[in-house]
């Protein structure tokens, strides 16, 4: 072949474990993000100025001193807005600038462009705001209580389950309150508006979506969306939170370039942008279950309750997606869910993997294990008996599981961690050490793969084919490190059958791929990998028709292969059949698309099929908590994960890695803390504590499951990952709770909510001795 | 005003003229010299993707640090050597940490991932081990949101030995060669920066200006600028006098210079107990005792410094300097109230002397945080108790967290002493700790949280006296351990 070389990139065989594209540029520094952009001549550095205050009226904002300051070029309000003061995503109620009333501490009130950052922060500092304080509703109580919502609570209803409940010959009911989670992506928001010829405006910004980046700042500078160019190679970590949240900070920065006519960069500070930026939502979930001695669910009801925030951002879909996964792999019987989504006056909370999924699940997980503990038998058995393929197949929204592996991996893995003898050896171990306790639990998940939003199941891409036989692809995904790049590039090459260095990866833009759906609900390489695979057929197709015509032979015996094109026995390199193909005039570009088929959704009565298909997995957890301090660890992981087919095992098992990771520490060491005025305590690392490597647990066994296929013909029969591994840290959850259910020898069932801080496992360790009369 | 600094940047020498002293050698690097590769993830030392790795001659032999060049000002450079990410790969070839980082996928989104490159080539450089265990260590300091570590942990342990350790005694001598003949004194724009180069001119100069910003390793002090957004218009380095920065250990006891760093008193406190080496090791992150100073820890009067609680139960003095004098104290006397110490105006902390903790004594040590590693404690907690004949016969208690500054728990010991040791005795003991301390609550826990746990660590402290640490929460391994993945 011609364009052999890059040995250490594989040749380009889906199913190869690939470094990610940009790994050797990760590892010398030379991946650039946007801050690492040669700044532009000119470029004016803004700072936002933020409201102090839950809910005020702004009496008074006077911005003279901040607009004398040194190095000030510009100071910008909502009256500086030429379009709408607006930059939500589609519900109308999320100002670019606080107009006259801030909504939550830390809501950017006005800007401040000048020569350097420091200077744009010392004069935001110099500026006079004057409040009349407004009834603040800051927690979920507040807002239920002041019937504080975004919309209507919402029902979803399988069967009468109260009824069912209450003619079930045993029945429990629980509650939990969840906390949220910052992102905490290592890079932060920032965005580079350089200005164009006629208005235009080019934008480099950190965000999972560059069309929305587009239409927001379209929107508001009162332009047309073909004026703007949204361009994206890398983020440094997205996670869901540069999904719409990055989009008020480019278009920040789009109106400074605008006014001043010069490059402008908005960057937040780490304590900025953990003030500013919305987060997973909290979720308070009570819940009701029926069921028999055996375990068996004859019926549950869930009442969902989170905290939005002070506008709707994505919370209707998020709140949505809860509900769906309020079963996660399990046929509840009867099911009644209502989900409660109230509006109060703190950050605007907002996408993060899993997408209120997580949050979804808690619920009946509790259940499990107070069913089980309830009946004194292993939750595990508890769990397995209600599967999905083992006690029914239709999900509260009527869509039909036909493709459950739960059961499957989770005997495998039962199998395979020697659940049942370490069960017992935990049982011997605790019964001889007083402080320190054990926990063990193996839970499954099952998360739906598509947009519950049926239209932003779609996908464009666009390839290019040079005359020597190298590829550039471009598709509407954005890379923020979960391996999309090279996994897409990786379908290319194997249509093509070149080897994947003959692939150039481009960054995304709104110029190439135009009105493309968010990097999210972990269908990047679902959606775009498709579109790019059909984008490249529709190229070789030509190349096949050409090749049948100039080598006078049929299409069927037009073969590539890595070894190079053959057509009629006629052999040549991917080159020379490029090279001959352009001579004969042969369109060598095309675009490609995909929409999903075959989902349907009706919201009005939460019925339809919002999925294509599910992810699977299953993983096991051991802890150990000091029954003395609340302090735990985890000891051991096993996970067996359902990829379908993976394109690429490496980045697969990454995501599944630090997908559990990153469930773990949302569910034990990370905690968000408001004080009583409504401001975030913890806005940096140094009081929000994300895992460490000291938190992975030395034994820790990762497995994707030989087994897995995907039923659906999605690109290769593989399926989603992005997502769907975070819910197995509940495992760890449910090890903590069996944990301290020891204290009480597995008689009460522990109060404990999330995160299971040492505090929280403390008192809970505490409750249940008081309940049990244990000592 | 004054000398240039004059350093080595990835092997060449840069002299810098007219630098402010609180400019971060993260901004210069980022925004001065163009050298991106080196990320800001926080600012403030929390996160580790601006770690770098400095280089300086410690008995003529080369030591490398990995730093935080966040909070790292630029004259701290002066007479170092700084490496950064874009120094290692060589002729177009990866360097082992790097080639190891790629084989093992140990990078997602990349940003975090120089920070890690640059924490495992100064562990590779110093030449230290790469088991699990250590490199959770030397990596506690890094936070990566996207791998969940794993692939991290086998770069490390795959990158092999330092492929450029026969460039060490080159790099010895030139080092040797940019040592500057004059102390660095830096005059900008109104803003001054000294670092006298021995103790008597330090004391001088503290003297003279008591206003002046004592600095050490600046892992606290660099906050100062780059999240308070203070100007510093003075400061004093004592970071080059040589008498500051030894450990000298006269037996019974050791003194700890002001200078001296906690990765470097990490060995000589582990020998006087291993429940020093084990806080020791959960305090900060490897880049943040590679700079912070213990001294410094109790200098600022922190009410959350780890250091105090342990070393006012160990019966630790302090040694203060104004000028020619000096005096000692009680370290438990030096903390009056929140933000005062008992330090005079042109007075400064000049060592800490920490006895050794009798045999047969129960010394306990406790941090309380919600994640092990690098996180500040809400509840800091140190026992030194003896037992004679069933009884207590001395008890010092102290803790952090629980008050408005390290305090000793007076009436508990009060309650201890001449009791008998046991479970009874101890629990009825504990409740004095609710006279002892009023505690607040705040992000890291609650005012009930904090009192409870303290009475349940004196309990721990005696139900755990005669265990081995084998049965301690982070000593415990999972049962039976059995691979899935070859299973």
């Amino acid at each position: 072949m011609a364009d052999s070389g890059a040995a250490t990139r594989g040749l380009p065989s889906v199913a190869a474990a690939i470094a990610h594209d940009s790994a050797e540029r990760h590892v010398a520094g030379s991946a650039p993000y946007i801050d690492d952009i040669p700044e532009p001549p000119g470029l004016i550095h803004l700072h936002v100025g933020q409201g102090g205050r839950a809910h005020a009226r702004v009496t008074r904002l006077d911005l003279t001193a901040t607009r004398g300051a040194s190095g000030v070029i510009a100071v910008l309000t909502a009256a500086d807005i030429p379009g709408k003061n607006d930059i939500s995503p589609f519900a109308g109620d999320d100002p670019m600038f606080a107009d006259g009333e801030v909504r939550y501490q830390g809501q950017p009130l006005f800007a401040v462009a000048a020569e350097t950052l420091p200077k744009a922060r010392a004069a935001a500092a110099l500026a006079m705001v004057e409040y009349e304080d407004l009834p603040a509703l800051l927690t979920i109580a507040q807002a239920r209580a002041a019937d504080s919502v975004i919309e209507p609570a919402q029902v979803m209803a399988l069967g009468d389950a109260p009824a069912a409940i209450a003619a079930a010959p045993q029945r429990l009911e629980g509650r939990i309150a969840i906390g949220g989670q910052e992102h905490f992506y290592l890079e932060g928001q920032v965005s580079l508006v350089i200005p164009g010829e006629d208005g235009d405006l080019h934008v480099w910004s950190s965000t999972q979506h560059p069309t929305e980046t587009q239409h927001v700042i379209a929107r508001t500078l009162g332009c047309r969306d073909n004026a703007v160019t949204v361009e994206v190679r890398r983020m440094g970590g997205g996670f869901g939170g540069k999904e719409t949240q990055s989009v008020h900070y480019a278009a920040i920065a789009a109106l400074a370039a605008r006014k001043t006519g010069r490059p402008a960069k908005v960057r937040l500070d780490r304590d900025d942008d953990m003030a500013m930026t919305g987060k997973r939502h909290d979720f308070e979930i009570g819940w009701s279950v029926g069921f028999d001695d055996s375990g068996r669910l004859a019926g549950a009801t869930f009442d969902l309750a989170s905290r939005c925030g002070h506008s709707t951002d994505l919370s209707m879909a998020i709140n949505d997606r809860a509900m769906f996964h309020a079963d996660n792999a399990y046929s509840l019987g009867a099911a009644r869910i209502v989900s409660h989504r109230l509006r109060t006056h703190t950050v605007s909370n907002t996408a993060f993997r899993g997408f209120g999924g997580p949050q979804g699940m808690m619920g009946i997980e509790r259940a499990m294990d107070a069913i089980a503990l309830s009946l004194g038998k292993d939750p595990l058995d508890v769990r397995k008996a209600n599967l999905y393929g083992v006690a029914g197949e239709t999900t509260p929204y009527g869509q039909v599981v036909t493709d459950s592996v739960a059961l499957e991996l989770m005997e495998e893995l039962e199998e395979g961690c020697a659940y049942r003898a370490r069960r017992a050896a935990i049982a011997e171990w605790n019964g001889a050490n007083r402080i320190l306790k054990r926990g063990l639990a193996l839970t499954p998940v099952k998360f739906g793969i598509s947009f519950t939003t049926k239209h932003l199941n779609q996908a464009g891409a666009l390839v290019h084919v040079y005359t020597d036989g190298s590829i550039h692809l471009n598709h509407g995904g954005t890379e923020m490190g979960q391996g999309l790049n090279i996994k897409v590039a990786q379908v290319v090459a194997d249509e093509f059958q070149v080897p994947l260095n003959s692939v150039k990866i481009t960054s995304t833009r709104t110029d190439k791929v135009p009105n493309t759906s968010a990097t999210a609900a972990s269908s990047g390489s679902d959606l775009n990998g498709m579109a790019a695979q059909d984008a490249a057929r529709r190229i070789k197709a030509r190349l096949i028709d050409f090749a049948a015509r100039a080598f006078s032979c049929d299409e069927r015996d037009v073969a590539f292969t890595l070894a190079g094109v053959c057509a009629g026995g006629v052999e040549m390199t991917f080159r020379e059949l490029v090279n001959r193909a352009y001579l004969d005039r042969v369109s060598l570009a095309a675009t490609g698309f995909y929409r999903t088929p075959e989902i349907h959704y009706d919201r009005a009565t939460h019925k339809g099929r919002p999925f294509y298909y599910f992810a699977y997995g299953a993983a096991a957890s051991e802890v150990v908590i000091d029954t003395l301090t609340g302090e735990s660890r985890i000891l051991r992981v096993d996970i067996l994960h359902d990829v379908g087919r993976s394109l690429n095992p490496a980045v697969d098992l990454g995501q599944i890695e630090g997908g559990f990771i990153q469930g773990a520490g949302w569910l034990t060491t990370e905690e968000l803390v408001f004080d009583p005025a409504g401001r975030l305590a913890t806005h940096s690392p140094s009081t929000y504590k994300i895992p460490t490597a000291g938190d992975r647990p030395d034994a820790f066994n990762i497995r994707i499951w030989p087994g897995g296929v995907n039923r659906e013909p999605t690109i290769h029969r593989s399926k989603a990952v992005g997502e769907p591994p975070l819910m197995l840290a509940i495992s760890v959850f449910s090890a903590l709770t069996d944990a301290v259910a020891s204290v009480g020898r597995h008689t009460v069932m522990p109060h404990l909510d999330a995160p299971a801080t040492p505090e929280r496992v403390l008192a809970a360790v505490e409750d249940v001795r008081r309940r049990s009369g244990s000592q | 005003m004054g000398r240039p600094i004059r350093f080595l940047l990835n092997g060449e020498v840069r002299e810098l003229a007219d630098v402010a002293p609180t400019d971060t050698v993260l901004n210069w690097l980022r925004y001065e010299a163009r050298q991106t590769g080196t990320k800001e993830g926080c600012a403030e030392g929390d996160c580790g993707a601006c770690t770098v790795a400095l280089a300086e001659l410690d008995d003529g032999h080369v030591r490398f640090r990995a730093v935080n060049a966040c909070i790292l000002f630029l004259p701290m450079l002066d007479g170092k050597a700084l490496f950064t990410v874009e120094a290692l790969a060589r002729d177009g070839a990866l360097h082992p940490v790097q080639q190891a980082m790629v084989d093992q996928h140990g990078s997602q989104c990349g940003f975090c991932t120089p920070g890690f490159v640059m924490s495992l080539y100064a562990h590779q450089r110093q030449g230290a081990r790469a088991d699990t265990a250590t490199l959770k260590d030397a990596l506690a300091g890094n936070l990566c949101r996207c791998t969940g570590y794993g692939p991290i942990l086998a770069a490390g342990q795959a990158m092999g030995p330092d492929p450029d350790a026969a460039d060490l005694p080159a790099l010895a001598e030139a080092l040797a060669a940019i040592r500057p003949d004059e102390p660095l004194e830096i005059n900008h724009r109104g803003a001054r920066f000294s670092a006298p180069r021995s103790l008597a001119e330090l004391a001088a100069a503290i003297e003279a200006r008591p206003d002046a910003v004592i600095l050490a390793g600046g892992t606290d002090v660099g906050l100062w600028v780059t999240k308070q957004h203070r100007a510093l218009p003075d400061i004093i380095s004592l970071n080059e006098v040589a008498e500051l920065n030894a450990i000298e250990d006269p037996g019974g006891a050791i003194r700890i210079g002001a200078g001296v760093r906690y990765v470097d008193a990490h060995g000589p406190l582990t020998a006087l107990h291993p429940e020093f080496g084990a806080l020791l090791r959960r305090l900060g992150g490897l880049q943040v005792r590679n700079l912070g100073a213990v001294c410094a820890n109790i200098a600022n009067g922190s009410p959350i410094g780890d250091m105090p609680p342990a070393l006012i139960a160990a019966g630790a003095t302090l040694v203060l300097r104004r000028g020619q004098a000096t005096r000692t104290l009680p370290l438990e006397d030096y903390f009056l109230a929140y933000g005062k110490q008992d330090r005079a105006r042109g007075e400064f902390v000049e060592a800490v002397i920490v006895p050794k903790p009798p045999a047969g004594q129960v010394f306990r040590l406790f941090k309380l945080s919600k994640r092990f590693d690098q996180d500040i404690s809400a509840v800091c907690a140190a026992f030194a108790i003896t037992v004679q004949d069933g009884a207590v016969i001395t008890a010092r208690i102290a803790f952090g967290g629980m008050a408005a500054t390290p305090k000793r728990a007076l009436a508990t010991e009060a309650a201890l002493m001449g009791q008998p040791w046991t479970e009874t005795g101890v629990t009825l003991a504990a409740e004095a700790l609710a006279e002892d301390f009023q505690p607040i609550s705040d992000m890291r826990a609650s005012a009930g949280y904090r009192l409870t746990a303290a009475q349940n660590l004196l309990i721990k402290t005696f139900l755990e006296a005669d265990q081995p640490s084998a049965q301690r929460l982070l000593q415990v391994e999972a049962l039976a351990p059995r691979s899935l993945a070859h299973g």
